[in-house]
């Protein structure tokens, strides 16, 4: 064990990358990834508030069946806004842009990713794409669903398409641009011994991400610069009226926005592995059949775009290629399931409060999927769509997979960014909050779609107001749950506990650096000899001295 | 319209294939709890069996192992191809209406439905159709995408500019059902719907005697294709005749100058008003000018039915397969077959 000695950094280093420079340029011009990782955090984050006011919006005027606090073309400006800052401003780049950004490099062993200044690049885009959205927000918005479905927002709609499209459009290249630098990097930067079978499964869940980043955003930016086109020049290309075609719309959005599921949970998948292993201190039961049921994942996710057009009058038997492909890609998902309930096994399994939303995720995610498969089927589906089931179902995908993954990782790897601890009490009650307060909120919507309750409808029928407001008491509580973390979190950096190098004494390589890290993220380069998730007493880690000291802080 | 329980779990069922969707629901249910159950349960079993019970300890390592994972993808593998098919023929059932269907014309628009009986009926964000009757909306819209949404019926269709789309069922539950749209059309999108009203025959039969005098839309396209809009002078026939024959056009194969062929359907008679250069059948010019801008969607509608009524058996608009056909709409049928036999001379 020639490393142990580089490998166990416990005393902090008198510059680490939060003080090695304090002015606005030495931010704004930073091409430290982890610097860029924090001012990612600080507006997804605005982005994730927006968004979310928006929800609690929905679920305000959704209290009574008439459309009384907003009146319907309010209604439909807040949900479709709504939809476009959750998915494109906050769940694309959430965990990728963030935690990805920030622990990809650490995590191989590398002092930055391989292109740093196309990483501070990608941040710019993503600034430029959201403060264009939120002008155009700000002038009166945009009423065409998240989905900009045609000829509506072509030809119908009055409302600020263009701003809002160029803004998503501008956007996509940040997504494009990242992704390209965690291929990079994952091939080049690997440290020594850190070969692809060593990988943390973060690091796999991203590299199949950023795949699915570089190969499905352009696709989505083309249809857009279509749409825009058609709207502004009024050549026909989905609007039937000049000679388009607005099935062909659909399915250019679709071939984007499927894949851009995968986008969003994919990264929390990754994450949700990294807690399931480490906080049951063993080594993920099938490593390598969870790193390829990403990678099938990313490339079925390809495939199954027409699932969402089985009533668009798509033919017969495209929709049974596009059913049966849907079922496929459901195995992959059931892969990871089973690998990370076989992880537990003979565990030592702690309840901090990553486990816990680690553990909430599994709960969730496996309604999601599930109530996927009902959507799959293709003689449910044309009951189903277009309800709130369908609502419920990308929710429970959403929010109770991506949104869990994410705040899971942000408790597990904050010590770690900010050389804080956080008040564990409060982060428990938060992810038990955020579990029970979203199942109160989401788990009615599927009652209430079979029931035949329409999405997008600022007003429903009346004998289903019980259950709507059982969602909207749900959301308050979600509401609250996911509010907390912001206060505990941001209160941790004054009168947290300092955290340690490697609070929750792990073997992976971004704990073997200081918290927070220096600038060059290790101060030598280390050399990888243990494999992923090794908690032996071979992976490099002073196993003694660390039990020792926390005997001694006991 | 559900029952009257405090809190509605599950909707009226009121159409044929209602409960095939149902025990497919159900049967997805079935599966999932008999795959969440194991999951949960081994989740909590292992979580708190395995809890830690010293701080950082090392347990023993397991590796993984193949068996299992060939296992765990099979069966669900397996599973999901039972619910592909159980959805796939479900699906099936649904797609294509009876041949023997009662046609109904739907045409959507910014935010009202306006429905056609075959008799000439009119109606507004309500239709009133038989039970036990096999039902078939031939539907467009004049705007943006709608949807048609019953679901009592446990049926949805699209509504697309430019196409017909088509969506039937045949209602089992005399009462009155929610009519949506469920395809997002704007503005008013949520007021967009009204009631469905399924009647015994034969009140089915004394409300549309009392419907009014209104013309069946083959008598309307029959109008506006021998005066209004001209069409006669080169495909009624006689020495004049430069277009193609309809007489029993209606269900034939066309080939098309360049290569290609298409069954005449609603469609293809859509497009041929529309566009008829688009698509030149052999041995004619393209000499027909286009008639887009010139019609709207219901007089389309009904020169589709007109056209349709010039070949006597392609299931004539306007009939109505009820058990036991009472007077208005042996009228009706009547009244079909004498514009054929019209147009005919």
């Amino acid at each position: 064990m020639q490393n142990v000695d580089v490998m166990n950094i416990s005393e902090e280093p008198k510059v680490n990358y939060l003080t090695n420079g304090f002015s606005l340029k030495s931010w704004l011009l930073t091409k430290d990834h982890k610097r860029i990782a924090i001012m990612y955090l600080i507006t997804v984050s605005a982005f994730f508030l927006i968004g979310g006011l928006y929800a609690a919006t929905i679920r305000l005027e959704l209290l009574t069946p008439q459309s009384d606090l907003l009146e319907s073309g309010q209604y439909n400006r807040v949900f479709t806004q709504h939809g476009i800052i959750m998915v494109f401003f906050f769940l694309i780049p959430v965990i990728p842009a963030i935690l990805g950004n920030f622990f990809l490099p650490l995590m191989i062993g590398a002092k930055d990713l391989a292109l740093p200044r196309i990483n501070l690049l990608s941040l710019y885009i993503y600034w430029v794409g959201g403060i264009l959205t939120l002008w155009a927000l700000m002038q009166g918005g945009v009423d065409t669903g998240w989905t900009f479905y045609t000829p509506y927002s072509t030809t119908f709609s009055n409302t600020y398409v263009m701003a809002v499209g160029l803004g998503v459009f501008i956007n996509g290249f940040s997504s494009i641009l990242t992704g390209l630098n965690f291929i990079v990097t994952v091939h080049t930067m690997r440290a020594p011994g850190m070969t692809w079978f060593r990988l943390p499964l973060f690091v796999w869940a991203n590299y199949a991400t950023a795949l699915v980043m570089i190969l499905g955003t352009p696709v989505v930016a083309i249809t857009i610069l279509l749409l825009a086109i058609e709207r502004v020049g009024h050549v026909g290309i989905f609007d039937p009226a000049i000679g388009g075609d607005p099935i062909l719309y659909q399915h250019l959005f679709w071939f984007y926005s499927h894949p851009a599921v995968y986008i969003m949970i994919l990264p929390a998948m990754g994450v949700i592995s990294e807690l399931i292993s480490n906080f049951s201190r063993k080594k993920i039961f099938g490593y390598e059949f969870i790193a390829f049921s990403s990678l099938a994942i990313a490339v079925f996710g390809f495939l199954v775009w027409g699932h969402h057009m089985f009533v668009s009058g798509q033919s017969l038997y495209a929709g049974l290629v596009f059913s049966f492909l849907t079922m496929v890609v459901a195995v992959p998902s059931a892969i990871k399931m089973f690998n990370w309930t076989a992880t537990l096994y003979k565990g030592s399994v702690s309840y901090d409060a990553p486990m816990l939303y680690a553990l909430g995720f599994m709960g969730l995610f496996l309604i999601g999927g599930l109530t996927g498969l009902f959507l799959g089927s293709m003689g449910l589906n044309v009951h189903l769509t277009d309800t709130y089931f369908i609502v419920a179902h990308f929710h429970y995908v959403m929010v109770g997979g991506t949104v869990l993954g994410y705040l899971g990782g942000i408790h597990y790897w904050w010590p770690k960014m900010t050389g804080r601890m956080y008040s564990e009490f409060w982060a428990k009650i938060s992810a038990m909050l955020v579990f029970v307060g979203f199942n109160l909120t989401f788990f009615p919507q599927f009652v209430l779609g079979y029931l035949g309750m329409p999405r997008r409808y600022a007003s429903y029928a009346e004998e289903l107001q019980v259950l709507n407001i059982f969602s909207s008491a749900g959301a308050a509580v979600l509401g609250t749950g996911m509010f907390m973390p912001v206060v505990y979190l941001i209160l941790s950096l004054v009168f947290g506990q300092k955290a340690e190098a490697n609070p929750w004494h792990l073997p992976g390589l971004e704990w073997r650096t200081a918290s927070p890290p220096p600038t060059e993220n290790f101060e030598k380069m280390p050399v990888v000899t243990w494999e992923a998730y090794e908690f032996g007493e071979d992976n490099g880690l002073d196993h003694e001295a660390v039990r020792g000291k926390e005997l001694v802080e006991a | 319209m559900q029952s009257n329980s405090w809190v509605p779990l599950f909707p009226d069922q009121a159409s044929s294939f209602a409960w095939q969707i149902d025990y497919l629901y159900f049967y997805l249910i079935l599966i999932s709890i008999a795959f969440a159950i194991p999951i949960v349960a081994a989740i909590f079993f292992f979580a708190i069996k395995y809890r830690e019970k010293e701080k950082f300890a090392t347990p023993e390592e397991i590796h993984g192992s193949t068996t299992l994972e060939i296992a765990w993808s099979i069966i669900p593998f397996v599973l999901s191809m039972t619910i592909f098919l159980g959805g796939a023929i479900v699906y099936f059932n649904q797609y294509r209406p009876p041949e023997n269907s009662m046609e109904i014309f739907v045409v959507g628009k910014q935010w009202m439905w306006k429905f056609q009986h075959g008799t000439g009926q009119r109606e507004i964000n309500e239709l009133h159709v038989p039970k036990g009757v096999n039902v078939k909306l031939t539907m467009t819209t004049e705007d943006v995408l709608h949807d048609v949404f019953i679901p009592a019926f446990r049926t949805k269709a699209d509504v697309v500019p430019g196409r017909y789309t088509t969506l039937w069922f045949n209602a089992t539950e005399v009462g009155k059902y929610h009519l949506y749209c469920a395809e997002y059309c704007g503005l008013n999108h949520s007021g967009m719907g009204g009631w469905v009203y399924v009647m015994e025959p034969k009140d089915f039969e004394n409300w549309l005697a009392g419907g009014g005098t209104g013309q069946t839309p083959t008598e309307i396209g029959k109008d506006l294709f021998m005066n209004k809009l001209g069409c006669a002078s080169c495909h009624a026939g006689g020495q004049n005749q430069r277009g193609a024959k309809l007489e029993g056009i209606f269900g034939t194969e066309v080939k098309f100058v360049g290569g290609g062929s298409a069954k005449v359907d609603e469609e293809y008679i859509r497009n041929s008003i529309l566009n008829p250069s688009g698509q030149v059948v052999e041995g004619f010019q393209p000499i027909m000018p286009s008639f887009k801008g010139q019609v709207t969607e219901e007089q389309l509608l009904a020169l589709v039915a007109y056209i349709k009524s010039l070949t006597p058996n392609s299931a004539p608009t306007g009939t109505t397969s009820t058990p036991a056909p009472s007077t208005p709409s042996a009228n009706a049928n009547t009244a079909t077959k004498s514009a054929a036999a019209n147009s005919n001379k």
